[in-house]
């Protein structure tokens, strides 16, 4: 099966690539390192999940020396004190999300079986906030950044480990995000891999473009362009604007479905957010 | 003839005068006007991908745009690029800028004729 995944590349690059609709799961994720493996022969899969930094070495030194003194602390300092904080019934974030709190980043997302739909991070803090009487929070707000981040940081070096289990629903679920990743969308009409694969490591005017692979890693992100901390689902519907599409709401189910795919994409990668991006 | 020739379109000069009748017709202003909305963000944004002459801080996404009028004898050719380029190439990465309106008729012709003019 990875042969033939792999030859199937040599082939015919994303053409092939985005032609087997129902391969596998773990086809995908076969046939997707081997296409970076071979487009970056001198880059380890590993280094992507240091995105465009991986990729560009004078970017990247100007990236670690804001390492220094990285913007996403103060996100992760508030972010702790969050987590400390009763809900509302007086339980805590801890027996709700687990014993293994707030070491859980690793867990999400993965497919719930009673909604019969991807769970993320995100949604399971609103849910046990509501659960306790309390009121959600805004995806794109400051609160959910910093518990994020909190989680994130707690859950460094932690290996990806997303499972499709065995039921039909969760492989819907996979493919629904799987074809939102291949198809052209927008006025401009770019799907997501025309620019994280057909052309990645080019530069888009100044920016280099970055790999799938590593796209989950690193969440929440701080921004110099937003000046926060923010989620993933953000950044998706920024890529979703740049084609002037029209972005989806954030933590909506097809985002969800595209976070599944991502996320399994980079199973065996290790967790390392929050992070600074340009 | 309005354009200064440099050294490409001297080269070809020869080319140019057997079928640049419609280019030679091309003022300096229309040229401005052409590279103007291929520059903008909001217009061609054609530099985020492409390599030419005078663009700014230009991406390698697409090839450069260089010796444009001599590769592409047929103006038309050139339209039909910019207008679809799927045609050519369905899983290209350059948006269809006339088949999706990206840029209107006008401004698709002053881009054709600015792109040819390199
Ligand atoms: C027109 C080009 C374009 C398209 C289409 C596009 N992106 Fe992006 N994307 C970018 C650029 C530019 C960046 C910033 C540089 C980088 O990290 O690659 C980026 C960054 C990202 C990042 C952050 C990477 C990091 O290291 O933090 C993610 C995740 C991402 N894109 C996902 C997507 C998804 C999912 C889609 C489709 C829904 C998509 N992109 C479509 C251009 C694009
Ligand atoms: C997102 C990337 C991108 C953008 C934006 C873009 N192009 Fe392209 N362009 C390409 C790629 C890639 C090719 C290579 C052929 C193909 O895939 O169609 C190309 C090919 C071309 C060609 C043919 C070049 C040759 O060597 O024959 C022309 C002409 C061209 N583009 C003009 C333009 C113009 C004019 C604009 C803006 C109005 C533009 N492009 C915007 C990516 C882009």
């Amino acid at each position: 099966m990875f042969v033939s995944g792999w030859r199937r590349l040599a082939l015919g690059g994303v053409v092939a690539l985005t032609a087997q609709v129902n391969a596998a799961p773990e086809d995908d994720l076969a046939a997707l390192r081997s296409f970076y493996e071979k487009r970056f022969p001198d880059i380890a899969l590993e280094a992507h999940i240091d995105g465009a930094y991986a990729l560009d070495e004078g970017k990247r030194e100007q990236w670690l020396e804001m390492e220094d003194f990285p913007p996403y602390e103060i996100a992760i300092d508030e972010g702790a004190e969050l987590f400390e904080e009763a809900l509302a019934d007086g339980s805590s974030y801890s027996d709700c999300l687990g014993d293994d709190a707030p070491v859980v980043k690793q867990n999400y997302p993965y497919f719930d079986e009673t909604t019969g739909q991807v769970m993320t991070l995100d949604l399971a803090i609103n849910n046990c906030r509501v659960a306790a009487g309390d009121e959600a929070w805004d995806y794109l707000g400051p609160e959910m950044a910093a518990l994020t981040a909190f989680i994130a940081y707690e859950s460094r070096d932690e290996e990806v480990a997303v499972e499709i289990p065995d039921d039909p629903r969760a492989l819907a679920a996979y493919e629904d995000g799987k074809a939102f990743y291949y198809t052209r969308r927008g006025q401009l009409n770019f799907a997501c891999s025309h620019c994280h694969m057909t052309m990645v490591g080019n530069k888009l005017r100044a920016e280099r473009l970055s790999a799938t692979l590593g796209h989950t890693t690193h969440w929440p992100v701080y921004r110099l362009k937003w000046k926060e901390t923010g989620p993933l689902h953000r950044r998706f519907m920024e890529c979703n604007s740049q084609v002037r599409g029209v972005p989806l709401e954030p933590q909506s189910v097809s985002y969800r479905n595209l976070e599944y795919f991502l996320s399994y994409q980079s199973n065996g990668l290790v967790l390392n957010g929050p992070a600074t991006r340009k | 003839m309005k354009r200064v020739i440099g050294p490409v379109s001297r080269w070809t000069a020869a080319g140019l005068l057997m079928v640049g009748a419609a280019a030679q017709a091309v003022d300096d202003e229309a040229l401005a006007e052409g590279k103007a909305i291929a520059t903008d963000r909001n217009g061609g944004n054609c530099f985020s991908c492409h390599m030419a002459e005078g663009a700014e801080m230009a991406g390698n996404g697409g090839p450069p745009l260089i010796q444009m009028g001599m590769r592409y004898p047929e103006r038309d050719a050139l339209k039909a690029q910019i207008f679809d380029p799927r045609v050519r190439n369905p899983n290209t990465v350059m948006p269809p800028y006339g088949a999706h309106g990206i840029l209107t008729d006008r401004e698709l012709e002053l881009v054709v004729d600015y792109i040819h003019s390199l």
